[in-house]
């Protein structure tokens, strides 16, 4: 009988991959030589964690690879004072535990310089604390929770897009004028990013207008009785604070109930082409056909950013082009322009930081910024704030577009006002590379 | 055997283990000094797993209870960690027993339940308990205590200042774990080492038999699920304090079923292969995740690749060691003793392949293998992988 020997043979092989596996992920090594970890003569190591699967990689997967595409066009243009930008992300699922143990493995075992742009709420709030207590500079987190602006007791971190509190309080303020009087009801995701921009609208949606608040947990994917309960309030406008995956699963079911109110959508759940996708996918899965784009015309929403739509827009042109050489299979929409701006900031960052950058310099160095770039409102930061964009303007979805409605208006994440912002958007450098400075 | 000589041998069992236990103990030091920081914490992850795999060993590998719930045990100590650190500030050495503690409970209620059930009705039960469970931290009324989908964050355990101002937070956490592996494996090896252990392994080889001669079965498994539970408890909290966060994130489904797959993988039964199963699970998704991001495949594919690898390696290890990775080292250790002695005996030929001939694992085999090392010794020559399906089988 030969086979005791072959698989005798099948498993000593087995044993030596296994010990190959395990010896071969360790390298704790290298880096030495240089004074920040990450940098070296000729790159600068910067790492991420996004969710490239899981509930929210429809969309937000492709920021990631915007940001790769904008650095791989920086790079192959002589990169930052000479040095190449390495840009690591890696999965996390948008699964907090998963976060926690990708953000320790970039910062202890790939030594990253910063982490750049990490992605959500419930995840990055994770390990906020573990990169403030690293020094890790802990730049543009892809979320517009409030909580990243606090420069006293995390001064490492930075925010970047504008706060869901802000965003809030610009919705809100429209929905009280264009809405007077009618019912209102919300749909918005249970964490902070929900519950941020709640407060934000509850700030000017007069409290008896609102006649219903339904939340959702991410993960799971049934939202049938909110929509019900939200139907059943009669409200003639909905405000959604949700990724969009549920913003696309709440249309659906008011769909189905048909339920015809006016929608508005924050932000971060309300890029068309994203939307339009998925509509139409999550429809064949439930077994129909819908067309997605005819049920988002007309939906409210507002930005920050060049809008993907504008052609006569410097800062889209420049996007399309890197888009149209670096990553031409992904559909350019708003997540492709909100990958390449932020890239384009930490470009920017890291310009600002000096020939020989450290961890301390590019902290320093933002709070003594006053960049421009593909936002049409400044930022906040400096010494005393680590808030990103300062306000949004109002949109509609017209086509596969959003179409800026009025002034961009800024404001403060406290009880200031909300006030026109008139200065207009600079024009984007002709080599497409930040300036120093 | 006289009532002295028992005691004798007891002893020396325990002298046995505690000395192997100290050395593990030792080895662990020295291995996590010398390692990185990120090292450090694989560690920690290997030795939390050991304990919630050991836990399991005892219940599927010598009570033959399966049990697809045990993500759920390890929750429910997480968020004991999680509520006892958060709300009243204990200390360690409080807070882990707490977690044990509290699965021990759960695991009594689970267990009473469970003891009653067989086979797929079980695995259903269970199954039912480990989908279930984590949910409950996004049921309304309690998302204000257990935080949602957010979990609880929980302050990392700070090394204590005698050991330095600049000793890595890390090392401090795999110490911990280290240490918690270490006392579970001691504690279960000389529990499945006694009447316990005897008495679980009877009624998994023959239910009716055992009751006949006197063993209490249903208690016996409620026991056997209360011990397992509260493994799988100490693995809950310990793994909150590594990773500083009890979310339910952190136990889907699939966290129970590797858990399975771990003590197959490294040899139902044995708490030496719980060990293995438990640096399976730790190194071969990170290696794989390593190996994919390298290899520059489209982040679709190369997300999806280390689940892939996993069950790949899954299958080769079933394929290749039937009785788990433990079992197939004693193979190995056994055949090259036996060719060593065959040599010595000049006599080849005729007694030599006679065993490995036998098809499949049979309990005539050589007893050199078997005999129990400080660090198996849950596990008799009857523990083979085969003799939960005999009794399985003699059931019928």
């Amino acid at each position: 009988m030969k086979r005791p020997r072959t698989m005798r043979a099948l498993a000593l092989t087995t044993a030596a991959t296994l010990a190959v596996a395990a010896s071969g992920c360790g390298g704790d090594g290298g880096g030495g030589g240089s004074a920040a970890p990450g940098v070296t003569a000729t790159t600068v190591t910067i790492g991420s964690h996004q969710p490239l699967t899981g509930p929210a990689a429809p969309g937000y997967s492709a920021n990631s690879a915007a940001s790769k595409a904008f650095f791989d066009y920086v790079n192959a243009n002589g990169g930052v004072h000479g040095r190449k930008i390495v840009y690591k992300y890696v999965d996390d699922a948008y699964n907090p535990t998963q976060t926690v143990s990708v953000t320790q493995k970039l910062v202890l075992q790939d030594k990253v310089f910063a982490i750049f742009n990490g992605l959500g709420t419930p995840t990055h709030s994770k390990v906020v604390d573990y990169l403030n207590a690293q020094r890790v500079p802990d730049l543009f987190v892809a979320s517009g929770c409030g909580c990243w602006d606090q420069p006293g007791k995390h001064p490492q971190t930075f925010g970047w897009q504008v706060d869901y509190i802000r965003e809030g309080k610009i919705l809100g303020d429209h929905v009280k004028k264009a809405y007077a009087g009618r019912k209102v009801a919300y749909f918005f995701q249970n964490d902070d990013f929900g519950q941020d921009g709640v407060k934000g609208l509850d700030k000017y949606i007069p409290k008896d207008q609102v006649v219903s608040r339904q939340s959702y947990q991410p993960g799971s994917t049934d939202i049938g009785a909110q929509a019900q309960a939200i139907a059943q309030s009669k409200a003639d406008v909905v405000v959604l604070f949700s990724i969009p995956t549920y913003t696309a699963l709440f249309r659906l079911a008011a769909l189905k109930l048909n339920y015809k109110p006016t929608f508005v959508v924050s932000n971060v759940g309300s890029d068309p082409i994203t939307l339009t996708g998925l509509l139409e996918s999550f429809a064949k899965k439930g077994g129909s056909e819908v067309e997605g784009s005819p049920l988002i015309q007309g939906m409210v929403t507002d930005g920050y950013l060049a809008a993907p739509g504008d052609a006569s827009n410097s800062w889209t042109a420049l996007f399309k082009k890197i888009h149209a050489q670096y990553i031409p299979k992904l559909p350019f929409n708003g997540n492709i322009v909100y990958g390449m701006s932020v890239a384009y900031t930490f470009a920017q960052a890291l310009q600002a930081a000096g020939k020989n950058p450290t961890r301390k310099g590019v902290v320093e160095a933002l709070e003594k910024s006053r960049f421009t770039g593909p936002g049409v409102v400044p930022f906040a930061y400096g010494a005393d704030s680590h808030a990103g964009y300062t306000g949004a303007v109002i949109g509609t979805v017209k086509g596969q577009n959003v179409v800026p409605q009025g002034q961009p208006l800024t404001t403060d994440d406290g009880d200031g006002p909300i006030q026109p912002y008139t200065t207009p958007q600079p024009q984007a450098p002709a080599n497409g590379i930040p300036a120093a400075g | 055997m006289t009532a002295f000589a028992r005691r004798v041998q007891q002893r020396s069992t325990l002298a046995r283990h505690a000395s192997g236990a100290v050395l593990a103990l030792a080895a662990l030091y020295v291995l996590t000094t010398a390692a990185g920081p990120y090292r450090d914490l694989q560690i920690a992850q290997a030795a939390y797993l050991t304990c919630a795999v050991a836990g399991l060993t005892v219940l599927t590998g010598l009570g033959g209870q399966i049990s697809l719930g045990h993500g759920a045990f390890m929750a429910v100590g997480a968020y004991t960690a999680a509520l006892v650190i958060g709300h009243w500030g204990w200390p360690l050495a409080a807070v882990l027993p707490a977690a044990a503690g509290a699965t021990a409970l759960a695991g009594a209620v689970v267990g009473a339940v469970a003891a009653r059930l067989h086979g797929p009705y079980l695995a259903g039960a269970t199954l039912a308990f480990a989908v279930g469970l984590p949910g409950l931290a996004n049921y309304k009324p309690l998302t204000g205590v257990l935080g949602g989908q957010n979990g609880l964050t929980i302050v990392p355990p700070v090394p204590p200042a005698a050991l330095g101002e600049t000793f890595p937070l890390e090392r401090w956490q795999a110490w911990i774990c280290c240490l918690g592996a270490v006392a579970t494996l001691f504690l279960l090896a000389n529990l499945t080492r006694g009447r316990f252990g005897r008495t679980l392994r009877a009624s998994r080889d023959d239910e009716i038999a055992a009751a006949l001669s006197g063993v209490r079965v249903a208690r016996l498994r409620i026991a056997a699920t209360v011990v397992s539970a509260a493994c799988a408890g100490l693995a809950g909290g310990l793994l909150a304090l590594v990773a500083t966060l009890a979310a339910p994130g952190a136990f889907p489904l699939t966290l129970s079923l590797q858990l399975i797959a771990a003590i197959v993988i490294g040899g139902l039964g044995s708490l030496a292969g719980a060990m293995w199963g438990a640096l399976i699970l730790v190194y071969v998704p990170t290696w794989a995740a390593d190996l994919s991001s390298s290899s520059g495949l489209s982040h679709n594919i190369a997300s999806n690749l280390p689940l892939a690898v996993y069950g790949l390696v899954l299958i080769a290890v079933t394929l290749a060691f039937p009785r788990g990775v433990q079992g197939g080292l004693r193979d190995i250790g056994g055949a090259v003793r036996r060719r060593a002695r065959g040599r010595r005996d000049r006599a080849p030929g005729s007694r030599g392949p006679a065993p490995s001939d036998t098809s499949g694992p049979t309990t005539t085999h050589a007893g050199g293998a078997d005999e129990a090392t400080p660090d198996d010794a849950g596990a008799r020559p009857d523990d083979r992988g085969d003799a939960g399906g005999r009794g399985e089988r003699l059931r019928r």
